[in-house]
């Protein structure tokens, strides 16, 4: 009987069955950041316990770092500054691999993990962040943890775990013109539910993922916390290799035959299948509170629970398109990459956003994107069209106290969550591709984006 | 630490109270705003703040809100829909939750990273088909952890908890000490990894 990646991953990692018959899991690899990993220092300082084996062990600011030009330590958040000079502290006593603010290589964690080569194939990497399954695009077991977790973690070098179930997402077929790993991964959440993946890690399959790039594969399997899995996963390739070969953490090459065998046997079973097709796949926009309310963007306003349509604003019926919108950002864990940027960049280029957009920024996912973008004038482009050009780190994907939207602002948006005040109390957030989010800033009014897409000239 | 008590009796407070709400996340439970320190006090304050408050800055309370009605204030139990916990992985919204004195939370499912989250710090994630949750919403309730029954109006509803979760709630335990009663099993076991996968074991260069 064949086995999973999943199934391989869990295998080569099980160290011992606990008392209460749960596993205890080995942990290659735990990268905190300033806002909930400092916790799980600090208490571990308290407690008196030792990081295990710090070399394996990094650290990050990005969450409340500011991302103006010029920054230091000073953030916009109330008390903001504590938290990055604490954990800068606690790193140094426990001897963990920094990323400072301006490091060369800072950046948001799931971002600079893989530019780094910090995950690698076959790894369990935790986090005290949900979306560390973005890494799981690497075909490693990576998911979001707790504080105490994490300090477990560390001092451990494992974890005690249930074994979670199988799911499989296969998209068949190839994706159309103008459609993006994040609408795949909006259009599962939309037909199966916010809670659909409750339980499961879920391997991401099919024509339409092995088409992807890495930074795509990262958009797709970043959001399956939203889709309440324990993680995603998608199974190492040739494309996989090539992105991480010679990174500073990383092998020089993948030629061994072990990494090779990272994949799902062709004869395995999962507890569950979904197959979606990839051909019917059209550009998708979050309308209500939750990732699950997500619709075409051609779509109308479904009928959903009376809270989502009181805080959004939209009742049902109305047509989404056309909305007017008074905000945009690009950026996030999810889509603030250099492909994303050179994406949104194409869109705006020679344009200009509406004159209703009272702000709309672009926040790199690292230092290294952003040199990259700067280096092909994707900065000037942004700045052209009207949008601010910033400092790397997770930005206003939430909000923390400092800097915001204008009041009331509706809020087009390259992030993965739409909750009630996440972005700032009252602002309403549509979720949606960097180019929707780009077509949308230069209509004023929520956009398909296949509409702005340039057709090349015939030679 | 603080076993879970055995059995827990009292008034499950409804979150909402219209209509038990779906989808709670964990930037509802505790907005990132909310978290002010890098320590685990100081959050009962901000506990459902967008919620609880019409002006969270300047605390004034929303009477509508359950928890600031008479009969729920001083709730240890609460009840909500599905996938409970969503979002974030901030165990805060946990400490939050424990720090102004919940001690369990009943739901048709939780969210992964939260319910793990509860198990660390003592309060029960409980699961229980939504008609159940309907019935019990705003009644005074016992929940027994040792027999899996969540007790209401004479009729006992069974619930499901993992062995290992179980054992480490009923008896308090600390899941690092526990752990490192396993520490041969883990050193044996890191020696043969190294061997078979090198690449994983980085020098320091601090």
């Amino acid at each position: 009987m064949g086995r999973t990646l999943f199934g391989k991953i869990w295998d080569a990692h099980f160290v011992a069955e606990t008392a209460g018959g749960a596993a205890l899991v080995a942990i290659d690899r735990v990268f905190l950041h300033e806002r909930t990993g400092a916790a799980a220092l600090a208490r571990m300082a308290e407690m008196g316990r030792e990081v295990r084996d710090p070399a394996r062990v990094f650290a990050v600011m990005d969450h409340i770092v500011d991302t103006r030009p010029g920054r230091g330590d000073g953030t916009l958040m109330p008390g903001g500054e504590g938290f990055i000079t604490e954990t800068r502290a606690a790193c140094a006593e426990a001897g963990i691999t920094l990323f400072d603010v301006n490091d060369p290589a800072q950046g948001i964690v799931h971002v600079i993990s893989p530019e780094q080569g910090i995950v690698l194939p076959g790894l369990t990497l935790v986090a005290p962040d949900s979306h560390t399954c973005t890494q799981g695009a690497f075909g490693a077991l990576a998911w979001g943890i707790g504080s105490s977790e994490a300090e477990h973690a560390m001092v451990t070098g494992t974890l005690r775990l249930e074994k979670p179930k199988t799911m499989r997402v296969t998209f068949e077929g190839a994706l159309p013109a103008g459609v993006t790993a994040k609408d795949m991964i909006l259009t599962l959440i939309a037909a199966h539910g916010a809670g659909g993946g409750a339980g499961h890690v879920v391997e991401f399959a099919g024509e339409a993922v092995r088409a992807l790039d890495m930074e795509a594969r990262m958009t797709l399997a970043n959001m399956a916390t939203e889709f309440s899995a324990m993680t995603g996963l998608i199974a190492p390739d040739e494309t996989t290799f090539a992105y991480l070969a010679g990174r500073p953490y990383a092998p020089d090459s993948f030629e061994d035959p072990y990494w090779r065998t990272l994949r799902t046997d062709e004869d395995a079973t999962f507890d569950r299948e979904i197959v979606i097709d990839a051909s019917q796949i059209v550009p998708m926009v979050s309308w209500g509170t939750s990732p699950e309310h997500t619709i075409p963007v051609t779509g109308t306003v479904p009928q959903g629970p009376a809270r989502a349509h009181d805080y959004i604003g939209l009742e049902a019926g109305a047509a989404l398109a056309g909305t007017p919108v008074d905000a945009a950002f690009i950026g996030s864990c999810t889509n603030a990459r250099l492909s994303d940027l050179r994406r949104a960049a194409a869109i705006l280029k020679g344009r200009r956003i509406a004159p209703g957009i009272r702000k709309a920024l672009v926040v790199p996912g690292s230092l290294s994107v952003k040199r990259a973008a700067e280096a092909e004038g994707l900065d000037k482009v942004f700045e052209a069209a009207g949008f601010e050009w910033r400092m790397s780190g997770c930005s206003l994907c939430f909000y923390a106290g400092g800097e915001g939207f204008p009041q009331g602002s509706r809020v087009i948006s390259s992030t993965n969550r739409n909750f009630e005040g996440r972005q700032g109390p009252g602002i309403r957030t549509h979720i949606a591709s960097p180019e929707t989010v780009a077509a949308s800033a230069i209509a004023g009014v929520i956009a398909d984006p296949r509409e702005y897409m340039r057709v090349e000239e015939p030679a | 630490m603080t076993a879970f008590p055995q059995p827990l009796a009292g008034i499950a407070a409804p979150l909402h109270v219209e209509r038990l709400a779906d989808n709670v996340d964990t930037d509802a439970v505790i907005p990132s705003r909310e978290m002010r320190s890098t320590g685990r006090t100081g959050l009962a304050e901000g506990l459902f703040a967008p919620w609880r408050y019409s002006d969270a800055d300047a605390r004034t309370p929303n009477p509508d809100f359950v928890l600031n009605r008479p009969e729920y204030c001083n709730a240890q139990i609460l009840v909500a829909g599905s996938n409970f916990g969503c979002g974030s992985s901030r165990e805060h919204a946990v400490w939050a939750l424990a720090e102004y004195g919940f001690r369990a939370v009943i739901a048709e499912s939780f969210a992964p990273i939260f319910r793990g989250n509860c198990i660390r710090n003592f309060i029960l994630p409980v699961t229980l088909p939504r008609e159940v949750l309907e019935e019990i919403a705003g009644e005074v309730v016992e929940i027994d952890l040792e027999a899996q029954e969540v007790r209401c109006r004479g009729e006992a509803h069974g619930f499901d908890i993992d062995p290992e979760a179980k054992r480490m709630l009923a008896e308090g335990l600390d899941a690092i000490d526990l752990t490192l009663t396993q520490r041969d099993a883990i050193e044996g076991w890191t020696e043969v990894d190294r061997e078979k996968r090198p690449w994983v074991y980085l020098e320091n260069t601090e």
